[in-house]
């Protein structure tokens, strides 16, 4: 696109554009191809637009530029653009701002824009990574379309391994900037060459069978060893009352105030948890699934006791969580639920060392004292696979999954019996994904942890819960066994969710093991 | 993954050395200059027993004959020379700056240490618990704001020399002055440090800390306070250079240092006395320190305030 800044350089090669070479162009004639008969879809629609002009001057704008029509007609050809991506009452939407707008919607509006000159390319660099599973599909099917309808090309630069295999016809696959392998997409994805293309496919969690672990990345030495089963040496039994729930949650309620007034009466409350029922027994991984807004974070957050409740109970091994007059019962809580965050940029504090970070719940219930602290934060970070040599640093010097590790160990710090994992994956790459997720496998299995595991990722929660309830709106739609939930989904929202999902029938199954 | 470009463990005075900010300061001038004079100054402050040819406040070193000596002149009477001249009582200039500028910058650094820690801590507590502490904490430093500081400091300043005995007036002169800048000053702490810690209150680290079961102070005070340092570090540098001049100027109106224990500012006083009747060197050289230093450290507060914020990168 010629949009690489300074120091940033074309260090060689060419690129045509029907059959004609764009590096040999000068800025001029650069810019009026790109527009004309290239245009791109960014990422993030919350910054492509400009919050300051309507939504219908920004496309007239465009149009005029590039089609030389007048205002009025011009102003005709983006109402039909925008009927054609799909928003309704689009005249009426011509005259609103971008910040009235839905993640989805504008999104479509960049995708019109895109269209506004006619181009015949278009470059769409992770165009559906910012948004919610069901407003990607609904994206990606508005690409598809347009791409038949109009004949446009469009080059689809994106990490989700479901898109690719979903939406386009061909495929390179790039590892440090390099291309390792190219073809239609079915056969790449069917019958990898390349390992790194191998290793990639096979951290993909399928929808459709439950893996037992999921095979470790082996390409380019980014293979990291753990060790979850040391753990386990010096775990506490804890005793478990047989047939009885570890965590019991009875008609949760809890809502926040939108607008708020003195007067009792008139402030305005938004119902975020809706009587939600459930029981999870002792060795179990629940499953939370939901799109944004559903509630189902806020439902993690009440249970850990981060939020007050409004109404209901929630009963931890047969105790009343967050009873202010029981200390030593509070005491007990915090130290056996733990959670894992969605975000490892901000779960961590920035101006702390790693040792301090999981020193830290040691040192606050006192499990351990003097050199003893150290070693078991070096016995921890060994576990998770990082290496001692971590304890001494900072957050910003580890990547997202190792960061990730590092919240896993400060969790398990305090030998915890209930983990809370609110989308802990959600902000990793594929490969790294599956690493944390075998992590979490292996606390299961060797240490027999009790999870709640809230995500929107339906392949994911295929693959680590036992049982799985579906939230819509703040209420608990369906609760059951996850093998049932995806073979005979109970409610139609299920059954839609299910449909969103990615179908992968077409990758390989080369290095899965199955359950 | 780390970028570790070397392979040798680095000390902790190179690390220091290769820090962006310390290569952001290698290559800015003007940062390099200001403190150099701002050391340069401090240091004959603090030393200023033995840089200094005279003590200025020992009687008997003093010689009435060597009144209103003209810099780098020979005294006609006693044939004596001093650097910066001499003022009204015989006194050295030079060595009434220096020990001067003891009397400033101690009154600057312990005003903005008294605010600093006043605002940050109640900077805390507002942005961190919210509600009506917040409301009141931010009402009350609204109020303060209407109010110039330097009539908030002669207020305060009033009000306690009324309450202090006579005799003990000149002792305590130096602390109220500090409690009166201190006071006027916490106002900016507070401020910052409520925003920086409404995002951080947010984050997910802080959470954690609650799902360990950590106390609010101990949050407060152990995770949120070393992530807001960065604004209070520019704020105190930038405040340090504005209480060096509010002291002044409290002392040059009078309301300040004592003749006993002269500042700058009741040096500046002394000397504008002397102005018209050609004795310029009494007035001019207590000023001119005054400007460098205050010049100084607010260059410096400017640049450390560019240099830590990711923005202007």
């Amino acid at each position: 696109m010629g949009l690489l800044e300074r120091p940033g350089y074309v260090a060689g090669g060419e690129i045509s554009f029907k059959s004609e070479l764009t590096s040999g162009l000068d800025a001029d004639a650069m810019r009026k191809l790109r527009g004309k008969k290239i245009s791109m879809i960014f990422q993030d629609p919350l910054t492509s637009l400009n919050p300051l002009l309507t939504v219908g001057a920004q496309l007239t704008e465009t149009i005029v530029a590039h089609l030389k029509m007048s205002q009025a007609d011009a102003r005709e050809r983006a109402r039909d653009l925008l009927d054609r991506v799909g928003i309704t009452d689009a005249e009426a939407r011509l005259d609103q701002y971008p910040h009235q707008f839905s993640g989805g919607m504008r999104q479509r509006v960049v995708i019109a824009l895109a269209l506004c000159s006619e181009p015949d390319v278009i470059i769409a660099d992770e165009p559906t990574t910012a948004l919610d599973v069901a407003v990607q599909a609904q994206i990606l099917d508005l690409i598809k379309e347009l791409t038949v309808e109009r004949q446009v090309g469009v080059i689809l630069i994106t990490h989700d391994m479901g898109v690719i295999s979903d939406t386009t016809d061909r495929v390179t696959v790039m590892y440090m900037g390099e291309v390792v392998e190219s073809g239609p997409t079915l056969q790449v994805m069917g019958k990898p060459q390349h390992e790194y293309t191998k290793s990639l496919i096979a951290a993909v969690p399928r929808p459709q069978v439950k893996l037992k672990r999921f095979s470790q990345i082996s390409y380019g030495g980014r293979e990291t060893r753990f060790a979850i089963e040391d753990l386990s040496r010096n775990w506490p039994e804890y005793s478990n009352q047989p047939g009885k729930p570890l965590l019991s949650v009875s008609n949760l309620k809890k809502r926040f105030p939108i607008s708020r007034s003195i007067i009792p009466g008139r402030t305005k409350w938004l119902t975020v948890v809706d009587d939600v029922s459930f029981d999870i027994m002792p060795g179990e991984v629940f499953g939370v699934v939901g799109e944004s807004g559903s509630g189902k974070s806020t439902l993690a957050r009440v249970i850990s006791g981060l939020h007050d409740l409004d109404d209901g109970k929630v009963m931890f091994d047969g105790n009343v969580v967050n009873d202010p007059s029981d200390r030593e019962a509070q005491d007990r809580f915090r130290r056996e639920i733990q959670m894992i965050f969605q975000d490892p940029f901000s779960s961590l504090n920035p101006r702390m060392r790693v040792m301090d970070i999981i020193a830290e719940p040691i040192r606050h219930h006192k499990l351990l004292v003097g050199g003893n602290i150290k070693q078991r934060v070096d016995e921890l970070l060994d576990q998770v696979g990082l290496g001692t040599s971590a304890a001494a640093k900072f957050p910003h010097e580890f990547s997202g999954g190792q960061r990730q590790r590092i919240s896993i160990a400060r969790a398990l710090a305090t030998q915890p019996r209930f983990l809370i994992c609110d989308e802990p994956t959600s902000a990793l790459d594929v490969s790294i994904q599956a690493q944390i997720l075998n992590i979490l496998k292996d606390l299961q299995e060797y240490l027999g942890l009790t999870m709640l595991f809230i995500s929107h990722d339906m392949p994911v929660v295929r693959q680590m819960c036992d049982r799985v309830a579906v939230m819509r709106g703040g209420k608990l739609l369906e609760v059951q066994k996850t093998d049932d939930l995806f073979e005979n989904p109970q409610t139609a929202y299920t059954r839609e969710l299910l449909d969103l999902m990615p179908h992968l029938d077409g990758l390989s199954q080369e290095g899965l093991e199955l359950q | 993954m780390t970028n570790t470009t070397s392979s040798k463990p680095l000390s902790s005075w190179q690390q220091a050395w290769q820090s962006d900010l310390a290569w952001k300061f290698r290559h800015s001038p003007i940062a390099v200059v200001s403190l150099v004079i701002t050391v340069l100054l401090v240091l004959s402050a603090v030393f200023a027993p033995l840089v200094a040819p005279y003590n200025p406040f020992d009687p008997g070193s003093l010689n009435l004959m060597n009144g209103f000596t003209a810099p780098l002149t020979p005294n006609a009477f006693t044939g004596d020379e001093f650097l910066l001249g001499t003022d009204d009582q015989g006194r050295d200039v030079f060595s009434t700056i220096l020990y001067g500028m003891r009397i400033s910058l101690f009154v600057g650094f312990a005003a903005v240490t008294l605010g600093l820690l006043i605002g940050v801590t109640l900077g805390l507590i507002a942005g961190y618990f919210g509600g009506w502490i917040d409301a009141v904490i931010m009402r009350i430093a609204d109020v303060q704001l209407t109010f110039p500081s330097i009539l908030v400091a002669m207020l305060i300043f009033g009000v306690a020399k009324g309450f202090t005995p006579v005799e003990y007036r000149d002792e305590v002169a130096i602390w109220v002055l500090v409690i009166a800048i201190g006071l006027s000053d916490w106002v900016q702490f507070a401020r910052v440090v409520r925003g920086a810690t409404l995002v951080e209150v947010n984050k997910e680290y802080v959470q954690a800390a609650k799902l360990i079961g950590r106390s609010a102070w101990s949050i407060i005070f152990g995770h949120i306070l070393r992530n807001v340092l960065s604004p209070v570090l520019v704020i105190a540098t930038i405040s340090l250079a504005l209480a060096i001049i509010a002291e002044a100027t409290l002392s040059f109106l009078g309301a300040g240092a004592p003749p006993t224990q002269p500042s700058l500012g009741t040096l500046i006083r002394v000397g504008q006395g002397f102005l018209f009747s050609g004795e310029w060197w009494i007035l001019l050289f207590p000023s001119v320190t005054l400007l460098s230093l205050a010049l100084a450290v607010n260059l410096l507060g400017d640049w450390l305030r560019d240099a830590l914020n990711p923005k202007l990168k």
